[in-house]
């Protein structure tokens, strides 16, 4: 058993912008089960955050508990990290955020942890948009406590126990949606070249960013019966479109026909581009993405890719009109402004 | 839009139906050379030595387990522990994750140190013989090499040698404080104790009269005994202060001659002016320079030797063609040498253009001339069937050793010019094959199939039998004796060797290349877990492609073209799976990884064909 991956690299491994290379983004030698797609997840995070050049001091990872929640420790090494309550990851991203709004803040949470007893935390992070990458690792199953349904099991749908589940699934992209989410995707562990740069978009978005990735559990849901295994995900997974990432930097050399492709700028400058696109779905338009996924499941395909996304929304930030500076940067002086402008502010109550 | 759609849509759009067929095959790994190639030290061998596999002995303290499998292949692990030019060396595959490669001659050196008695592991002698009757001229490392493979299988085997004893230019050229002389001795008497008869001190003057002794097959092993002088202007002048080097060092080690001048030049950049210039300063040579017409990185001697040389005091000049030879009132006095400058065309064809600097004079009491070795056969008849082509070199096949006379085979030096031990040794083992094969009345180019083994190293779930963590020491060095006691006296050995402990740590920088990463597509579900964990991007998952492409294209490019891409059969989602075996560490962590086991780690043992293997 290895417990440390051997410290040597590639000798010609890609450097980004800042020097980085992609082993700089890795963390501990992961400790789940082998074949998890937690651990997909984990790469495509860690090519996702080189690819962008993140300084990685300026991430915090947020988890709450579960096998998806242990995952933070196995990527992103040199970044801000908790471990936070079960289903309790979106309080303490509100409260870190509240408090400095100059990290990028990516919570890392599962189907128990989100669709069960974080519930009520998921709801209210998308209803106040918070700005954060949301992404749950999910199959399915209650992986760390032998492979229960969970709530986002498909009716009929059956682990390696072999009970179908006589419930029906809660469908996180649809529940966002609802909820006025304003960025909703979905992935697959086993398909990087969606995912990375599904989670570069998300990254790059203001405000709640929901990337809900089936995830297959190897050791009690990777079964003929089972809607959420490699097998029956890669044969029923139904892509919007392909989605390019371009970092503002970068010049867009590639050029497409025109009626294939779509442009979008994202506030950071850095552009989208939508190709491909399914022609019944307007990914700018809730009631579009509601339609698509909503048909999507009907005919019992799971639609992955770039769902909806706001291109105008208006996080938490910009709602309460907080602090632009770090708290804890925040001198006496900034805190007490002293008692001209106490007076000035009795004055306008007045 | 089903079926990951998207991921290949983009690299399907492009490209013709012409271009998608130019694909790689999937990778033969039931060709035995493919995964010999990944090992990349026992591949660079000429013997073909498995060192992982001894390697790992060493570490486990079986010196006498690890000492056996290098006698086996290599015949002198003790004399090649010291003295080896270690292709394995350059090959290794750590010198391509960090700076140095394994140490791996001075590792043999460790089993050969701390082995116990092999009397008993030694193969038995068949008493009643096969009545065939094998002549070796010359008692060098080839001739002792097909002795050793011939005797076990009940040949009578003469062997002869001007020498007073066995061991050729190991014994004459190689000098004690690189070899001692007990070593050499024990190694030689391994062979020679099977029951060889030996004739020492003769000069064979005349092949045909030795074929006229109804040999069923002669063994020419006679080494590139003639080395060459220099004709320049002052050289009969000079008269016995200029010496031929290899004559010099055999004087020196047979006791001829125990003392040189005190000014030394030594011209020759090979590793044996680094002999000559290294004796000449345990014999009085006080100011001992070597002198080179090349530049210091093109000499052929091995950087090591360099290193050692100057570590004892000794200054390479490079760039200084020698031009005369100055001796006044009969007395040499030294010589002239005009610097150069190499240029080099686009060819990369060097040339040495004269900078137009005054000539430089060194002075000197004595010359070694150490500029090459030369083949030559003036006791060979020309008219008993041996074919002799425009350079006047026997003409021998590469891979049987024969001469166009069927009875007569040559290796080591004799068979293509000056090589090394190792080479020698890998010629012998051939040659012997061929004797073999002759004598049973086969056909020598019809050669048995090398030996080769793959099992599963599991022991269970994430435990493998080797140790498969990849430590990070960098490579240690060998301790030296004193310089000023190995200077005085040119029988004390200059290395001390690894103790046991160093190594053992040196043992596990070893990264068990030939414990190998075996794929078995039918069991993979493309989870993609190997790619993730793997420290060095190795694999990928992708459409087949043309291989200069595909090469392009990988978690890491793969731009070593000597490494060789594994490629897999086509999975289900469309793609293959691609391995740049370049620097893998052999880890076994996509193994760890894998849920399906469809990665293994399984350990390949290749050993060369071996006279009196029967033919599959």
């Amino acid at each position: 058993m290895s417990y440390q991956q051997p410290k040597f690299r590639h000798p010609s491994l890609p450097v980004n912008d800042l020097g980085y290379t992609r082993a700089d983004y890795e963390g501990a030698i992961s400790t789940l089960c082998a074949g998890c797609g937690h651990d997909s997840i984990s790469g495509s995070i860690v090519r996702a955050c080189h690819e962008l050049s993140l300084e990685p001091h300026k991430i915090a990872k947020l988890s709450g508990i579960g096998c998806s929640s242990k995952s933070p420790t196995y990527f992103l090494g040199k970044s801000h990290g908790f471990n936070s309550v079960h289903g309790r990851m979106p309080s303490v991203v509100t409260g870190a955020a509240m408090a400095n709004r100059d990290l990028l803040y990516l919570g890392v949470s599962g189907d128990g942890d989100t669709a069960s007893i974080g519930m009520g935390q998921f709801a209210h992070a998308i209803r106040r948009n918070l700005n954060m990458v949301y992404i749950v690792m999910n199959n399915g199953c209650y992986g760390l406590t032998k492979g229960q349904d969970s709530a986002t099991a498909d009716e009929g749908s059956a682990s390696k126990k072999g009970d179908p589940n006589p419930f029906g699934a809660i469908d996180l992209p649809g529940l966002a949606l609802q909820l006025g989410a304003t960025f909703v995707a979905r992935s697959f562990s086993g398909d990087k070249e969606q995912l990375v740069p599904l989670i570069k978009a998300a990254m790059s978005h203001r405000g709640f960013a929901l990337i809900d990735v089936v995830s297959p559990c190897v050791t009690f849901n990777n079964n003929s019966a089972s809607t959420k295994s490699y097998e029956f995900v890669r044969e029923h997974a139904e892509a919007t479109g392909t989605v390019d990432f371009v970092p503002m930097r970068e010049e867009i050399t590639t050029s497409y026909e025109p009626g294939h492709s779509q442009e979008v700028t994202m506030h950071d400058g850095s552009v989208l581009r939508l190709r491909k696109m399914a022609e019944d779905l307007d990914p700018f338009d809730r009631g579009s993405a509601m339609m698509a996924l909503e048909a999507s499941r009907s005919s019992g395909q799971i639609l992955t890719g770039l769902i909806y996304m706001d291109k105008d929304s208006a996080d938490l930030h910009e709602v309460l009109n907080t602090s632009r500076r770090p708290l804890n940067t925040l001198a006496e002086e900034d805190l007490c402004p002293g008692d001209k402008v106490l007076q000035n502010i009795n004055q306008s109550l007045r | 839009m089903t079926h990951l759609w998207h991921v290949y849509c983009n690299v399907w759009d492009g490209l013709s139906a012409q271009e998608l067929s130019n694909t790689v095959e999937p990778t033969d790994v039931k060709n035995p050379e493919y995964f010999h190639k990944v090992v990349d030290c026992q591949y660079a061998c000429p013997a073909h030595t498995p060192v992982p596999e001894y390697i790992r002995l060493i570490a486990a303290q079986r010196y006498t387990d690890a000492y056996m499998i290098n006698w086996e292949s290599n015949v002198f692990p003790g004399v090649l522990g010291r003295t080896c030019d270690r292709p394995c060396e350059p090959a290794c595959r750590r010198g391509r994750v960090e700076e140095e490669p394994v140490a791996i001659c001075r590792l043999k050196r460790v089993a050969a140190d701390n082995k116990d008695s092999i009397a008993d592991r030694l193969p038995s002698i068949p008493t009643e013989k096969n009545g065939k009757r094998i002549a070796l001229i010359g008692a060098g490392p080839a001739s002792l090499t097909v002795a050793r493979d011939l005797m076990p299988l009940g040949y009578s085997i003469d062997i002869f040698d001007n020498q007073f004893a066995g061991g050729g230019m190991m014994r004459s050229q190689i000098p004690s404080f690189r070899l001692p002389i007990s070593v050499l001795d024990e190694e030689v008497n391994y062979i020679l104790d099977m029951g060889v008869v030996t004739t020492f001190d003769t000069e064979i003057t005349s092949l045909k009269s030795v074929l006229d002794q109804g040999y069923d097959a002669v063994f020419v092993g006679t080494g590139a005994p003639r080395g060459k002088l220099l004709n320049l202007p002052g050289l009969e002048e000079a008269g016995d202060s200029v010496h031929v080097g290899i004559e010099w060092l055999s004087s020196v080690a047979f006791e001829h001659v125990e003392k040189i001048g005190k000014k030394v030049l030594v011209l020759g950049g090979g590793n044996t002016a680094m002999d000559c210039c290294r004796t000449s300063r345990r014999l009085g040579g006080e100011d001992v320079r070597v002198v080179v017409r090349s530049p210091f990185a093109d000499m052929k001697a091995s950087p090591w030797e360099k290193e050692d040389a100057m570590h004892e005091g000794i200054p390479i000049y490079d760039n200084h063609v020698p031009k005369e030879i100055v001796v006044e009132d009969g007395v040499m006095k030294g010589m002239l040498f005009e610097k150069v400058e190499a240029h080099y065309d686009e060819d990369g064809k060097r040339s040495l253009l004269p900078t137009g600097e005054d000539l430089v004079f060194m002075e000197a009491d004595d010359v070694l001339m150490a500029i090459g070795q030369e083949n030559a056969f003036p006791w060979i008849e020309r008219d008993i069937g041996i074919e002799f082509d425009k350079w006047d070199m026997p003409v021998v096949d590469k891979t049987t050793f024969q001469s166009t006379n069927e009875k007569v085979f040559f290796g080591g030096d004799a068979a293509f010019g000056p090589e090394n031990v190792i080479t020698a040794v890998a010629h012998g083992h051939q040659a012997a094959v061929s004797i073999d094969l002759f004598c049973r009345g086969e056909s020598t180019q019809n050669r048995p199939a090398p030996f080769t083994n793959l099992v599963s190293q599991k022991m269970g779930i994430h435990e493998w039998s080797y140790a498969n963590a990849v430590a990070d020491d960098e490579r240690y060095i060998v301790p030296l004796a004193p310089m000023d006691q190995a200077l005085k006296n040119r029988m004390v050995e200059v290395e001390l060797g690894f103790d046991t402990d160093t190594g053992f740590k040196e043992a596990e920088r070893c990264l068990n290349c030939d414990v190998q990463t075996v794929f078995e597509e039918s069991r993979c579900i493309e989870c993609d877990a190997c790619v993730d964990i793997c420290p060095t991007d190795c694999i990928t998952f992708t459409e087949n492609g043309e291989e200069e492409e595909l090469r392009t294209r990988l978690s890491a490019p793969a731009r070593n073209l000597e490494q060789d891409l594994y490629v897999s059969e086509t999975l289900p989602t469309g793609r293959v799976m691609v391995k740049d075996e370049d620097v893998c560490l052999h880890c076994g962590l996509c193994a760890e990884r894998c849920p399906t086991t469809a990665w293994d780690m399984q350990k390949f043992l290749y050993n060369v064909t071996k006279a009196g293997q029967e033919v599959a």
